[in-house]
């Protein structure tokens, strides 16, 4: 802001906006940023943990384990990515204000995101390793495990949207939230992209 | 003017949303304002300072003789690791965020944090980090000691097979104080980029505000590695993964790595703000502006960058090939330029100033002299041969404690007694004051000095008894431990009977040029009758200019 500004427009500013002196709602979108910042180094720092192990583990796979299956977790990541566009549209149509296509979309996003977990759940049961079975085991359940917590999260976070689309009253802080959800899920899977790479492609 | 919550200050017609409880219950309330809750930081990291203490006290005591005859091994080893610890993540941290909690929103002329909810939720896990922490001296096989580094293997030692060990639960305790300090991070971040005042452009922000920007940016960044090792370390500890426990797999350096990553550029994020202080004390006492403003500010940046870029200096012993040692030796080394920077432009700004030697200046001066030493044995160590012979000694511990206490803690009592009268309303006790310094910086170097040649003659730390050849300079530094934690009586005696009966401050007891010096002592609730507008850089001493447009509607006038 320039110090031209004069002190009757700040005042009007605060008038405007009830109680505060500053964008909230830029703010709180700026503040979910720098978190999602901050998780992208948790996951990094798994990543690098993942290569380290990897290439000076000598016996990197648990015995009697050849390597991992791709055909059902390509599938999952098909349907993950393509649930970043799905939401995309949801946004969209949010900020068109077609809130039944949003509601419609948004909830198509949640039962994308189900569908992954759930399929991620059946790869775990069908596996012949555990979290113990060497450093293998514990990397590909904690990089699945951690990153299946945030698909989770980002469901449960889709639902209070919806949720709080039903009353008008909150629609205004919805948006907000929507937009937060939004690019929460997005990172989700670009997160995932990363992490199929990793652990399913390098092999 | 008044402390008294003003009806709709700054919004006609309209309450402020929360008011604190009157007088001193607001301090024990859930408070969303940033005053309240700098306060509550500070106080509750104060009295684990004490703690710290008095465990730095029981480790001197026993090392004033060679043999280990005080406490057995195990409690020394849970003394120096708690001694850390507490320290670490329950002072310094804390009282930090606890200093830059009350002044940042200040000092850009905001009304509050960007999320005050947040940043009281972020207060409120401090206590739980600490009872956390005390509660594990009760386990059956006590509490962690591994040291404040956890180095596994030594870490993932649980002889009692218990599933709650110390160590569990000092990875717990510490893994939530991390939670804390994002939660802050992001909050400071927001707040300081997106709700400065008009006119308050980032080269007109104080020092101290860069100083908080570059060390809460570290917190993003490097901080979700600690994390992230944490986790892992947890599951080893826990469940029987090996991720760092070599008989499984594993690989234990791996575990120094993420823990470095995070740990050395923490120690910026300690004495960046320390730094802040200086560079807003120095100029008051000297009546003259910072120095070169502009590159100290973006120095701190600059900290902040090369900090994460130098964390394999800590393992030059680890089995780190030559290659690397040379690339991380001169990383580190770099880190020597932007501080070095900073330490010209304090001086300068001292050169042909009005000194005034006041316990703030005093503290100033004192803990930017033992940061120079504190620097110099950076580089020392910083050099591959030198750490080598120097490495897991007594040397280490000096240098980290020039630190820790010669630059941020001193640093800190710096900025308490600065900000005191603003914070309280009341002036504090000069005499005791300066009682309070030259005790703590002749205790400091008493104690922290003797270290450098203890190491260099190969007295390693972490041992409760040791060769008697080493004795001279241990009894030096454990009378200095001692007068070092006298120091603090005067401190705790000044603070409280000034709060109490202390003589009334002035808006502006020093003359200060800042936003936060044209309210009244202490500051209204939400801060500004009207927001600031800003028009000149800070640090105007000696010039013509104001630094706000509306100074008289800020007051409310």
């Amino acid at each position: 802001m320039e110090s031209s500004v004069s002190s009757e427009q700040v005042q009007q500013k605060v008038h405007q906006e009830s109680e505060h002196t500053h964008d909230v709602q830029g703010t709180s979108l700026f503040g979910f940023i720098v978190f999602l910042l901050s998780e992208s180094v948790i996951f990094l720092s798994f990543f690098a943990g993942y290569i380290a192990l990897k290439t000076t583990t000598p016996d990197w796979l648990p015995p009697g384990v050849e390597g991992l299956e791709t055909h059902d977790p390509l599938i999952n990541t098909i349907v993950l990515v393509s649930s970043s566009f799905v939401i995309y549209f949801a946004e969209e149509a949010l900020k068109k204000n077609k809130l039944t296509l949003f509601r419609l979309l948004w909830l198509l996003t949640s039962a994308m995101g189900i569908y992954f977990l759930v399929g991620q759940a059946i790869e775990w049961r069908g596996l012949p390793f555990g979290f113990t079975s060497g450093a293998f085991g514990g990397t590909f359940y904690l990089l699945t495990g951690f990153h299946g917590l945030h698909v989770l999260t980002g469901i449960l976070l889709q639902f209070l949207m919806l949720a709080r689309s039903f009353f008008p009253g909150n629609y205004t802080k919805g948006h907000t939230g929507v937009t937060e959800v939004s690019l929460f899920w997005h990172f989700v899977d670009v997160i995932w992209i990363i992490l199929f790479c990793l652990i399913y492609v390098w092999q | 003017m008044t402390n008294i919550p003003v009806e709709g200050i700054g919004i006609p017609g309209e309450k402020p949303k929360f008011q604190p409880p009157p007088g001193w219950k607001r301090y024990f309330s859930f408070s969303t304002d940033h005053k309240v809750i700098g306060i509550q930081y500070l106080v509750t990291s104060f009295t684990f300072f004490l703690i710290g203490g008095f465990l730095a006290m029981i480790i001197r005591a026993e090392l004033i003789t060679p043999e280990s005859d005080l406490i057995d091994r195990t409690l020394y080893n849970s003394m120096f690791t708690m001694h850390g610890t507490i320290m670490i993540f329950l002072w310094i941290f804390p009282s930090l965020v606890g200093l830059s909690n009350y002044l940042v929103p200040l000092m850009i002329g905001a009304r509050d944090m960007a999320f005050p909810r947040l940043n009281a939720a972020a207060f409120w896990l401090i206590p739980v980090v600490g009872i956390l922490l005390m509660a594990s001296f009760f386990l059956p096989d006590g509490t962690a000691q591994a040291g404040w580094w956890v180095y596994p293997p030594v870490s993932l030692q649980n002889p009692g097979g218990h599933l709650i060990s110390g160590q569990a639960v000092w990875i717990l305790a510490v893994a939530i104080s991390g939670i804390s300090s994002i939660m802050g991070a992001v909050n400071f971040v927001a707040t300081i980029v997106k709700m400065r005042a008009p006119g308050m452009t980032f080269f007109r922000m104080p020092v101290f505000v860069w100083t908080v920007l570059s060390a809460q940016l570290i917190q993003l960044t490097a901080l979700p590695a600690l994390t992230a090792g944490a986790v892992m370390l947890l599951f080893d500890l826990t469940v029987g993964t090996s991720f760092f426990n070599s008989a499984k797999g594993g690989n234990p350096v791996l575990f120094q790595h993420f823990f470095w990553f995070y740990s050395h550029p923490a120690v910026y994020v300690m004495a960046l703000p320390a730094f802040g202080i200086f560079s807003e004390v120095i100029p008051v006492y000297a009546r003259k502006p910072l120095f070169g403003y502009k590159v100290v500010a973006v120095s701190s940046l600059l900290i902040a960058g090369v900090s994460l870029l130098v964390w394999v200096h800590h393992m030059f012993t680890s089995g780190t090939p030559g290659w690397m040692r040379m690339i991380f030796m001169l990383s580190s080394m770099c880190v020597g330029v932007p501080t070095g920077i900073k330490i010209f432009a304090w001086t300068a700004t001292l050169w042909k100033g009005k000194i005034r030697l006041q316990t703030p200046m005093l503290f100033a001066l004192g803990a930017v002299l033992m940061f120079l030493f504190a620097g110099i044995t950076g580089i020392m160590l910083a050099s591959v041969p030198i750490d080598i012979h120097v490495n897991n000694t007594y040397f280490v511990v000096g240098h980290f404690h020039y630190v820790v206490y010669g630059t941020v803690t001193m640093g800190l009592f710096a900025g308490i007694y600065h900000w005191f009268p603003k914070m309280t309303g009341r002036m504090y006790y000069e005499g005791l004051g300066v009682l309070h310094f030259w005790l703590a910086f002749i205790g400091t170097n008493l104690n922290f000095l003797p270290m450098h040649p203890l190491g260099l003659q190969g007295m390693l730390r972490r041992v409760s008894s040791y060769d008697p050849e080493y004795a001279f300079w241990n009894v030096l530094a454990s009378l200095g431990a001692f007068l070092l934690g006298i120091s603090t009586l005067p401190f705790i005696l000044n603070l409280l009977g000034a709060w109490v009966q202390g003589e009334k401050a002035p808006d502006n007891p020093w003359r200060a040029i800042g936003l936060e010096w044209l309210v009244s002592s202490p500051p209204p609730i939400e801060n500004f009758a009207e927001i600031p507008i800003v028009v000149s850089e800070p640090y105007g001493y000696g010039k013509d200019e104001p630094l706000v447009e509306n100074a008289a509607a800020v007051r409310g006038e």
